[in-house]
C-alpha cells in the first residue's frame, strides 16, 4: 500500500501540489515524531539501556559484590585459550546443555500449543449454547500468574502425595507413582506439559480472532459443491488463517526461548531442565559472576534473534497483513 | 476490643506526632528476615514481638525462600544494591565469608557474652577480626526413625549405612505387604541444592572420604571411599528411597516421614518438635540417633549447619538492630526456642539445663554429634564456595539419578574444582 501511494504521488501532474503536500506531510511527520518520542524514550530507558549495559558487562570481569571495580577483558568471557584448555561460555558443556534443553523445549511446546490451540479455536468458533462462558473459562490458565501455576503443578505432580499420580494410579494407567519433576527422563516432559496447559489458551485466542474474520462466501461455495469438511479445512481455512497463525507462533517462540520462571519453580537449577535463562541467572546471581553471566545473556539474546530471523526468512512471515 | 484499643492507640500516636511536630521519633520500625522452614517464622515472630514490647519499637518480619540457595541469592541482590530495607539478616553458617563486607561488626555489643557461646561458632562468624554475626542456633544432620516400627519388626537403630539399608528394606517390604503400599524405607534431601551438599558430605565423611576440599585447599574428593559412599546412596534410589527424593528439600522429606510413610529420615533437629506435635500422625513414635557410620571402620558424621543473625551495614537503625540481635541470641530466648521448637542452642550451658533436656532428650544424648559436626569447606574456598558446592551437588545428583557412574563423576568434579581454584589455590 505504502509504495503504491508513493508511486501515485510521483506521477502527480499538478505542479502546485507537491509543495502543498510536503507542507502537510511535514506537519504530519512532526506530529508523528511528537507522539512517538515519549514511547521511544521509554523504550530506550527500559529496554535499550539494560541491553547495552548487559552487552558491556559481558566484556568485563564484573562481580556482583562490587560492580564498580569491573575491568575490560575483551572476549574472555565468551571464549579464551589458557594453558592448553578452553575457557568461557562457549567452551562450557553446561551452556550447550542449556541451549539444547531450551531448543527442545521451545520446538515441542510451541508445536503442541499450536495444534491444540487450533483445535480449541475451531471448537470455540462453532456456535453452541453457553459459548461465551466457555470462551472465558478457557482463558483461566493463561490468566493465572506463571509462578502460581508452576507451584500449583509442583504440588499436583509431587511423587508421594500429588493428585496427578493418584488419578493415574486409580485409572490403572501406571502401577507405581512417577517422580514427575525429579526423574531425569520425565522432568522436561513435566515442564512442557505445564507450559502447554498454560499457553494453549493464548494460541487459541489468537487463532480464534483470525477465524472470526474469515469471509463466509468460500464456505458457502464449498457447501454448494459438497466438499468434505476436512478438505475444506486444509484447502480453505488453513491457508486463510496462515498469516495470523505464523505471527502467533513467533510470539510464542520468542516467549519459549527465554523461558525461566516455570522451569525455575518446578525443578530449580537441575541440569536436566536448565534453560539458557536459568544458566545465565545462576552465573549472575548464585555465582556472582556478572561478567560471565552477561556473556551468557548476550548469547541468549543473539540465539533468540537468530531463531527469529530464520523463522521469518523461511516461514515468509509478513507483518503487514498481506 | 483489641481493634478498638489499637485504633485509639494509633489515634493518640498520630496526635502525639502532630503535637511534637518535627521532634525526634522514638519508636523505630525494624525489619528482620527470618527463615520459614517448619516453625521458624512463628518462633521468630514471638521472639521479636517480645523484644518490641520490651523496647517500644516495632519489628516487621520478612519471610524468605525455604531453599538456602535461593535465600543467599536474594540476600546478595539486596546487599549488592545497598538496600537498607532489611536491618537484621538470618544467615547460614557458610555465608559469613561471602557476605562479611555488608555487615556491622558486633564486637562492641557482644564482648561480654561471646565466651558463653561455642567457640567454633564465634570463630566461624569472625571475618578479619570482625564479629559479623551472632550465632542463633546450630544444626547438625541427625537420623529420625520410627520407634514403633523398629520394635514391631525387632530391629535396632542402625549403626552403619549397611544396617540402615537392610532394616529399611525389611520393614518397608513387610509394611507394604501388610497393606501400606505408600511405605518407604529412607527419605532425605536429594534436590540439586545446598542441602544435597550436606547430605552427601555426611556420606563421604562417614566413609572417611574427607570433606571435598581439605583445610589447605587441596581437592580430595576423588578417592575410593568417597566413590563407595556415593555409590551406596545411589543404590537406595527406587529400592528404599522414592525417586522423588531427587527433588526433595527438608520440608518434602518431613512431609513423607511425618505422614507416617517412611521408616527413616535424615533431617535437622527442627523436625523433632513438629514430628512430636499435636497434629503429627507419628506423635510419640519417633526416635532420634546419630547418623550411621560408613562401614565398620567408618565414623558417624553430621554436617554442621546453623544460622546466625547479622546487622546490615545499610540499616538506618544500627544500634537498635544490634540490640534486637543480642536479645534474640540471649540465653533466655535460646532456651525458649530449644524447649518449644527443638532449636539447638549455641550456648554451652543450655545443654545441661534440665528443662531443655526434658523437652528434647536427644540434645543430651547427641551432644558429641553436635560438637564434632563436620563443617563444609566454606572457609578455605572463600567466595568460590557457592560455585564449588554447586559443582559437588551436581556431580552427586548425576550419580543418584543414574546419569553417571560415581568414579567418573567424582573424577570430573576433581577436574572442574581444580580449574576453578587454579590448582587448589582458591
Amino acid at each position: 500500500m505504502a509504495t503504491a501511494t508513493a508511486e501515485l504521488a510521483e506521477r502527480a501532474p499538478d505542479p502546485a501540489a507537491p509543495a502543498q503536500k510536503s507542507q502537510l506531510t511535514r506537519s504530519r511527520v512532526r506530529a508523528a515524531w511528537l507522539f512517538l518520542t515519549p514511547m521511544l524514550i521509554l523504550l530506550a530507558m527500559v529496554a535499550g539501556w539494560p541491553l547495552l549495559r548487559t552487552i558491556w558487562f559481558s566484556f568485563t570481569d564484573a562481580n556482583l559484590s562490587d560492580l564498580s571495580g569491573a575491568k575490560f577483558i575483551g572476549f574472555e568471557n565468551y571464549l579464551a585459550y589458557n594453558d592448553g584448555e578452553w575457557y568461557g561460555v562457549l567452551a562450557d558443556s553446561e551452556w550447550w546443555n542449556a541451549v539444547w534443553n531450551t531448543l527442545k523445549f521451545s520446538v515441542i511446546s510451541v508445536t503442541l500449543e499450536t495444534v491444540l490451540g487450533l483445535v480449541v479455536a475451531l471448537v470455540l468458533n462453532a456456535s453452541f449454547p453457553g459459548r461465551s462462558l466457555v470462551r472465558a473459562a478457557v482463558l483461566i490458565p493463561w490468566a493465572i500468574p506463571t509462578i502460581v501455576s508452576a507451584k500449583m503443578w509442583g504440588w499436583m505432580m509431587h511423587d508421594q502425595f500429588g493428585i496427578l499420580n493418584h488419578m493415574l494410579m486409580s485409572l490403572g494407567l501406571i502401577s507405581s507413582p512417577l517422580a514427575w519433576t525429579a526423574s531425569p527422563d520425565l522432568a522436561l516432559t513435566a515442564v512442557i506439559m505445564v507450559d502447554v496447559w498454560k499457553t494453549t489458551p493464548f494460541m487459541a485466542l489468537l487463532i480464534l480472532a483470525a477465524l472470526q474474520m474469515l469471509p463466509t462466501d468460500c464456505y458457502e461455495a464449498a457447501r454448494v459443491d459438497g466438499i468434505h469438511p476436512v478438505r475444506v479445512f486444509f484447502k480453505v481455512t488453513l491457508p486463510l488463517i496462515k498469516p495470523a497463525l505464523m505471527v502467533a507462533v513467533i510470539f510464542r517462540l520468542l516467549d519459549a526461548l527465554r523461558i525461566f520462571d516455570l522451569i525455575y519453580v518446578l525443578t530449580s537449577n537441575s541440569k536436566d531442565t536448565m534453560s539458557m535463562s536459568v544458566y545465565a541467572r545462576q552465573q549472575l546471581v548464585d555465582f556472582q559472576s556478572v561478567g560471565y553471566g552477561s556473556a551468557a545473556s548476550t548469547l541468549l539474546f543473539l540465539t533468540v534473534g537468530l531463531c527469529v530471523v530464520l523463522y521469518i526468512t523461511f516461514g515468509r512471515v509478513r507483518f503487514d497483513g498481506r | 476490643m483489641k481493634t478498638h484499643n489499637s485504633v485509639k492507640l494509633f489515634a493518640s500516636a498520630m496526635l502525639g506526632a502532630a503535637l511534637c511536630g518535627a521532634g525526634p521519633i522514638h519508636a523505630a520500625t525494624l525489619a528482620i528476615s527470618c527463615g520459614a522452614v517448619g516453625q521458624e517464622l512463628e518462633f521468630c515472630k514471638t521472639g521479636t514481638e517480645a523484644w518490641a514490647k520490651k523496647t517500644g519499637n516495632e519489628v516487621k518480619l520478612i519471610s524468605t525462600p525455604n531453599s538456602a540457595t535461593e535465600r543467599l541469592a536474594l540476600y546478595q541482590q539486596l546487599l549488592a544494591a545497598g538496600a537498607g530495607d532489611v536491618d537484621v539478616f538470618q544467615i547460614d553458617v557458610i555465608w559469613p565469608g561471602t557476605l562479611a563486607n555488608h555487615f556491622l561488626d558486633l564486637t562492641p555489643y557482644a564482648k561480654d557474652v561471646v565466651k558463653n557461646h561455642f567457640a567454633a561458632s564465634i570463630q566461624n562468624n569472625t571475618v578479619d577480626g570482625k564479629l559479623v554475626a551472632m550465632p542463633w542456633f546450630i544444626d547438625a544432620g541427625v537420623l529420625y526413625y520410627r520407634k514403633d516400627l523398629l520394635e514391631k519388626h525387632g530391629a535396632k537403630p542402625p549403626q552403619t549405612w549397611q544396617d540402615l539399608t537392610e532394616t529399611a528394606k525389611k520393614i518397608q517390604d513387610a509394611e507394604r505387604a501388610a497393606g501400606n503400599n505408600q511405605m518407604w524405607g529412607y527419605v532425605w534431601q536429594g534436590r540439586a541444592y545446598e542441602g544435597l551438599t550436606c547430605n552427601a558430605l555426611e556420606w563421604v565423611a562417614s566413609y572417611n572420604g574427607g570433606t571435598i576440599v581439605d583445610d589447605k585447599g587441596k581437592i580430595t574428593i576423588n578417592n575410593p571411599q568417597a566413590v563407595a559412599a556415593v555409590e551406596t546412596a545411589a543404590g537406595w534410589i527406587k529400592t528404599i528411597t522414592p525417586e522423588g527424593v531427587l527433588n526433595y528439600t527438608e520440608e518434602e522429606a518431613r512431609g513423607v516421614f511425618q505422614s507416617g510413610n517412611a521408616v527413616f529420615m535424615r533431617n535437622w533437629p527442627y523436625a523433632w518438635s513438629l514430628a512430636q506435635g499435636p497434629e503429627s500422625a507419628i506423635k510419640g513414635k519417633v526416635g532420634v540417633s546419630a547418623l550411621p557410620k560408613g562401614g565398620a571402620d567408618g565414623r558417624s558424621a553430621a554436617a554442621l549447619g546453623g544460622w546466625q543473625l547479622a546487622v546490615s551495614k545499610y540499616s538506618k537503625n544500627k544500634e537498635l538492630a544490634a540490640d534486637l540481635v543480642m536479645y534474640l541470641t540471649s540465653p533466655e530466648e535460646q532456651k525458649r526456642r530449644a524447649i518449644n521448637g527443638a532449636y539447638n542452642p549455641t550456648i554451652e550451658s543450655l545443654y545441661k539445663d534440665q528443662e531443655v533436656l526434658k523437652a528434647v532428650p536427644f540434645f543430651g544424648e547427641l551432644y558429641d554429634t553436635f560438637t564434632s559436626a563436620v563443617p563444609r569447606p566454606s572457609t578455605v574456598t572463600g567466595s568460590n564456595y557457592n560455585q564449588a558446592s554447586n559443582q559437588f551437588w551436581n556431580a552427586v545428583h548425576a550419580v543418584l539419578s543414574g546419569r553417571a557412574k560415581a568414579d567418573a563423576s567424582l573424577g570430573q568434579l576433581e577436574g572442574s574444582l581444580k580449574r576453578m581454584s587454579r590448582g587448589g589455590k582458591w
